[in-house]
């Protein structure tokens, strides 16, 4: 035991892919097995609960909580429309009556406390919808809660990203992996579609994307600063995937100026021009999910490819490095130490000896601080 | 369990976490008469797909415990092995959980500083997380409160309010609040909530017509049955039961392994507190506790009632501040410049920003330069100082386990807050959690420790060896006096003693007089000034005698000064003499007078390399 976790994201031209697409909470799935499916589709929906208004009752008409029962006119859980009375009391011996009335229309009287001398008021239900997400067929109905979408595509992980599920056309924007995403790079005809970038996106770049309407934006990374300035707060734990600011951005590699891997950059340009999905969402903690871009393959392409599988860490793994010194560097293991050794800053850990592509020293990092690349 | 505890010769003990799984073995020797700890496995947690049955990790863990060992504690129908033989066996398992999240709960009570917060410690005090407090006064409108409680989704709902007798309406609009919600369950799409209610028992029935058709509901005791006593124990117990009932059921595998083990399986932070509060009490100290781990930062402590002495023990969760997942949150709690003053170096903001986002989204990774590890370790102390801070005002007289007051003393303690947390008279500080116990040096943890808690007067330090708390606090409920003996042995490594004068001086004029005797004959003395850091060696187990006379406006522990004579015990650090104040001295606004200062205090103290130290500092 105790070898090193070596995290690596998921880049591949071939996978099948099953997607569970599940409710909130119980309702009806409108598709069923073996169903084609759309992207856009909805495959199941539900209603939420509408929301709940207590009104004060038995002080508005001053009357004990114990009576308010008798003040109540409409039974519990009848739907009134706007302005119909539900409660009424005489007061000012009997002179005048005190109503109260339905606040909107498609509300229910939830309930009537005698202990409280309150009634709840609730809203109309709030409709649910969850959509296929990817293009393919459904494989699995669990009954009222969602389906499995299983589709072959090729897909490429990213390690960070905020905002939810959408998709478009693919448009590199960028040259090279190694180019910035700048503003002068967006334009009209970028409405609805998701543009690949090279090694960073600018805040002003963002910023345009919004502007004309792209819908997502991949790139290898991010400054954080300008992360904060987006979002308009400091994003304390890595829970997204909510977010709402109108474009959804996918960081391949990480905070900083980093060139997106070369291999994730070949994938997307071949599929320039095809439909694409891909969402944000980043949980770092048990039950990880790390944003992505799936790239749905058509019949005809299926023979292209192969699924692609992580190696073991062995001599000759291609691997990335994930931390200071030597972040973003691609290289490949030399040598394996079994035993722990020191680092400059005096932790002892297990180590491994790599050449990076461009050079023939050999340096020295912690096997935690790689990951290795698929190949 | 049947098994007398002086059958019980070995012990195989798991906390299942949320990436690895910990196995430690405990065997009783029997030449010294006493338990010791003596191998240790682990394995990744395997809750989570493709695996789903933590059992799996289980037995990956307790296996390698068998080959490490050389006992064979797995049979060949991959079950724990109970039965005690020459060389195979083990006459107790038991295991602490906080996988899948660990306990997530919400409490809710009628007036925020009293019935509220008593549900929240009873809460805290069983190992859960509190995601939010509802309270009739906590200034939320009825229905943004039912669109919170809708939205949370925990385990289970702790409801309180009201003493018994009491007025019941408030209680019952909480309960109506509750039902209108229709609040559900974080795993599992198809079962109740479990909601237990712990208050006044004249309104059960009303509670039980609002809340009974919706969720689980469970009635135990009053937890404020008056106003100036707690009775939380029925209420954790039953946070317990219904954890294993139908939290833990949702959980693949754990009914398996609840078939194993030989008591309830706790929350891994309740176990925790379970070691600590033991410990105190057996040998009377007063004690604080923190685990910082990756996403939130636990503090126990266990200080006496300055009423009536007794000990009352207390636990806060922070829990967005930690070392990995909650890293980035640090920086925006904290502020840049409140982490910068514990680096000896300038540093960027937008690479620091970079760097700890990264750090954030690749949690698994280890410092490898000198310049990351100062960071992170910067960073350390100020999650470590604001979660003390949050623990400092949660702790406080009335919030006390079973105090006995008068309705009178009540009312005033909720307008004062006044926190028991008097670290003049704190013996012990106990550091757990990756960045305190796998430091490169003791003295880098010993040095966060008294940056972040600011201990006065004379304090043991120690850390957490292999993160054994867990497995010790369970022990506990099994066999106490082994799990004492283990922590006091095996679990502690013990760091030495800081004495910290307290008091306001000039800078650089005399704090105290110092005359240490060491074993070995040789004799330390001196003055201690305003801004000095002295270390001297004691080794672990070692004693020396000192005398500390501090001028008349500094205050050692006998009031101001009063000279002490004292024995102090040494560890893997020895004496820290720390005459930085209380509190602590100001940061110098000046950069390079700042670098300079932090330089010396670290250079004294041994805590980095000096010469690459130095090399940072000029950079």
């Amino acid at each position: 035991m105790g070898h090193a976790y070596t995290p690596g994201l998921k880049v591949t031209p071939k996978i099948l892919l099953k997607k569970q697409r599940i409710l909130p909470l119980k309702g009806d799935v409108v598709v069923k097995k073996g169903d084609r499916v759309s992207a856009d589709d909805v495959v199941a929906r539900t209603e939420l609960p509408g929301k709940v208004k207590p009104v004060n009752a038995a002080n508005i008409l001053g009357v004990l909580p114990a009576d308010l029962p008798k003040h109540i006119i409409v039974p519990v859980g009848s739907v009134m429309n706007k302005g119909d009375i539900y409660a009424t009391a005489k007061v000012f011996f009997g002179l005048f009556k005190t109503n109260l009335k339905s606040p909107a229309d498609d509300i229910t009287l939830e309930t009537v406390s005698n202990i409280t001398g309150k009634v709840l008021l609730r809203e109309k239900p709030m409709p649910v919808e969850v959509k296929a997400y990817v293009d393919g067929t459904v494989t699995e109905v669990y009954p009222d809660e969602g389906v499995e979408v299983t589709s072959w595509a090729a897909m490429a992980q990213g390690i960070f990203g905020i905002g939810g599920e959408t998709n478009g056309i693919l448009r590199m924007v960028c040259e090279s992996p190694n180019e910035p995403l700048t503003p002068d790079k967006i334009r009209d005809e970028h409405k609805d579609c998701i543009l690949i970038g090279g090694s960073i996106v600018t805040a002003a770049a963002l910023e345009k994307a919004v502007e004309k309407k792209a819908r997502a934006i991949i790139v290898g990374g991010f400054n954080d600063q300008d992360l904060r300035n987006f979002l308009g707060y400091d994003l304390g734990v890595a829970i997204t995937g909510s977010e709402d600011k109108g474009i959804t951005l996918v960081v391949t590699e990480g905070f900083g100026e980093i060139p997106m891997t070369q291999r994730t950059f070949e994938l997307l340009k071949q599929y320039e021009g095809k439909r694409a999905c891909c969402h944000g969402a980043t949980q770092i903690r048990a039950g990880v999910i790390r944003p992505e871009v799936v790239l749905p393959m058509a019949e005809s392409e299926l023979e292209k490819g192969e699924d692609v599988k992580a190696g073991a860490l062995e001599p000759g793994t291609p691997i990335r490095v994930i931390r200071e010194p030597y972040f973003g560097r691609i290289g490949r293991v030399t040598e394996l130490p079994p035993e722990p050794r020191p680092l400059e800053s005096e932790t002892k850990a297990r180590v491994l000896l790599l050449k990076f592509n461009d050079e023939d020293q050999e340096v020295m990092v912690p096997r935690a601080n790689v990951e290795i690349l698929e190949t | 369990m049947n098994k007398k505890p002086e059958d019980i010769k070995v012990i195989v003990a798991t906390d299942c976490g949320s990436t690895t799984t910990k196995a430690i073995l405990i065997q009783y020797d029997e030449e010294k008469g006493e338990y010791r700890q003596t191998h240790r496995g682990e394995a990744p947690t395997t809750v989570e797909a493709p695996f789903e049955d933590v059992t799996m990790g289980v037995l990956n863990s307790v296996q390698e415990l068998a080959e490490l060992s050389g006992r064979k504690l797995v049979d060949e129908n991959n079950r724990i092995i109970k039965e005690r033989g020459e060389n195979e066996g083990a006459d107790v398992y038991i295991s602490t959980s906080s996988a899948g999240g660990g306990l997530q709960m919400m409490v809710a009570g009628v007036v925020r500083s009293m019935t509220a917060e008593s549900a929240e410690r009873a809460a805290l005090g069983a190992g859960a997380i509190v995601m939010d407090v509802i309270a009739s006064n906590d200034h939320r409108l009825p229905h943004e409160q039912i669109e919170r409680i809708r939205q949370l989704r925990p385990d289970m709902i702790l409801l309180s309010g009201g003493i018994d007798g009491g007025t019941k309406k408030h209680v019952v609009e909480l309960a109506e609040l509750i039902a209108a919600a229709d609040p559900k369950p974080r795993l599992g799409i198809g079962y109740k909530l479990p909601i237990i209610y712990a208050g006044n028992k004249d309104a059960c029935e009303e509670v039980q017509n609002a809340l009974e058709e919706t969720v689980d509901l469970v009635v135990v005791d009053n937890l404020r049955p008056v106003l100036e006593r707690e009775n939380l124990g029925p209420a954790r117990e039953k946070i317990h039961d219904m954890f294993m009932e139908h939290v833990m059921q949702q959980a693949p595998g754990y009914k398996k392994l609840m078939g194993w083990a030989d008591s309830q399986i706790m929350p891994t932070p309740g176990a925790v507190g379970n070691i600590i509060a033991r410990v105190a009490e057996m040998n009377n100290l007063e004690v604080v506790g923190v685990d910082i781990g990756g996403a939130t930062t636990d503090v126990f402590s266990v200080f006496n009632d300055p009423g009536d002495a007794t000990p009352v023990f207390n636990r806060t969760v922070s829990a967005n501040l930690g070392m990995s997942y909650s890293i980035s949150n640090v920086l925006a709690e904290a502020g840049l410049a409140n982490i910068s003053r514990w680096v000896p170096f300038a540093i960027d903001e937008k690479i620091l920003r970079n760097q700890i986002k990264n750090k954030m989204i690749r949690p698994t990774t280890i410092p490898q330069t000198l310049t990351s590890l100062v960071i992170e370790q910067a960073i350390a102390r100020e999650a470590l100082r604001l979660a003390f801070v949050q623990h400092k005002s949660f702790a406080t007289v009335l919030k006390g386990v079973q105090q006995q007051r008068t309705i009178s003393d009540a009312f005033e303690q909720s307008g004062t807050e006044e926190t028991i947390v008097n670290l003049m008279n704190l013996n012990l500080l106990v550091g757990s959690g990756g960045v305190l116990s796998h430091a490169p040096r003791r003295h880098q943890s010993a040095m966060m420790m008294l940056d972040a808690f600011r201990p006065e007067g004379i304090t043991i330090l120690a850390v957490d060896s292999i993160f054994m708390m867990p497995h010790l606090g369970v022990l506990a409920e099994v066999h106490p006096k082994a799990a004492t003996e283990v922590f006091l042995k095996d679990c502690l490594i013990f760091l030495g003693t800081a004495i910290a004068p307290v008091g306001q001086v000039k800078a650089g004029k005399p704090v105290m007089k110092y005359s240490i005797d060491f074993p070995d004959g040789k004799n330390e003395s001196g003055v201690l000034k305003q801004g000095d850091m002295k270390l001297f060696p004691l080794g672990i187990n070692q004693k020396a005698q000192a005398v500390f006379e501090p001028i008349a406006k500094v205050d050692i522990g006998e009031g101001r000064g009063q000279t002490v004579r004292r024995e102090i015990d040494g560890g893997l650090v020895g004496i820290i003499l720390d005459g930085r104040g209380r509190p602590l001295m100001t940061v110098p606004d000046d950069k390079n007078e700042r670098i300079s200062q932090m330089v010396g205090w670290l250079e004294n103290l041994e805590v980095y390399n000096s010469e690459e130290l130095r090399a940072l500092g000029r950079q």
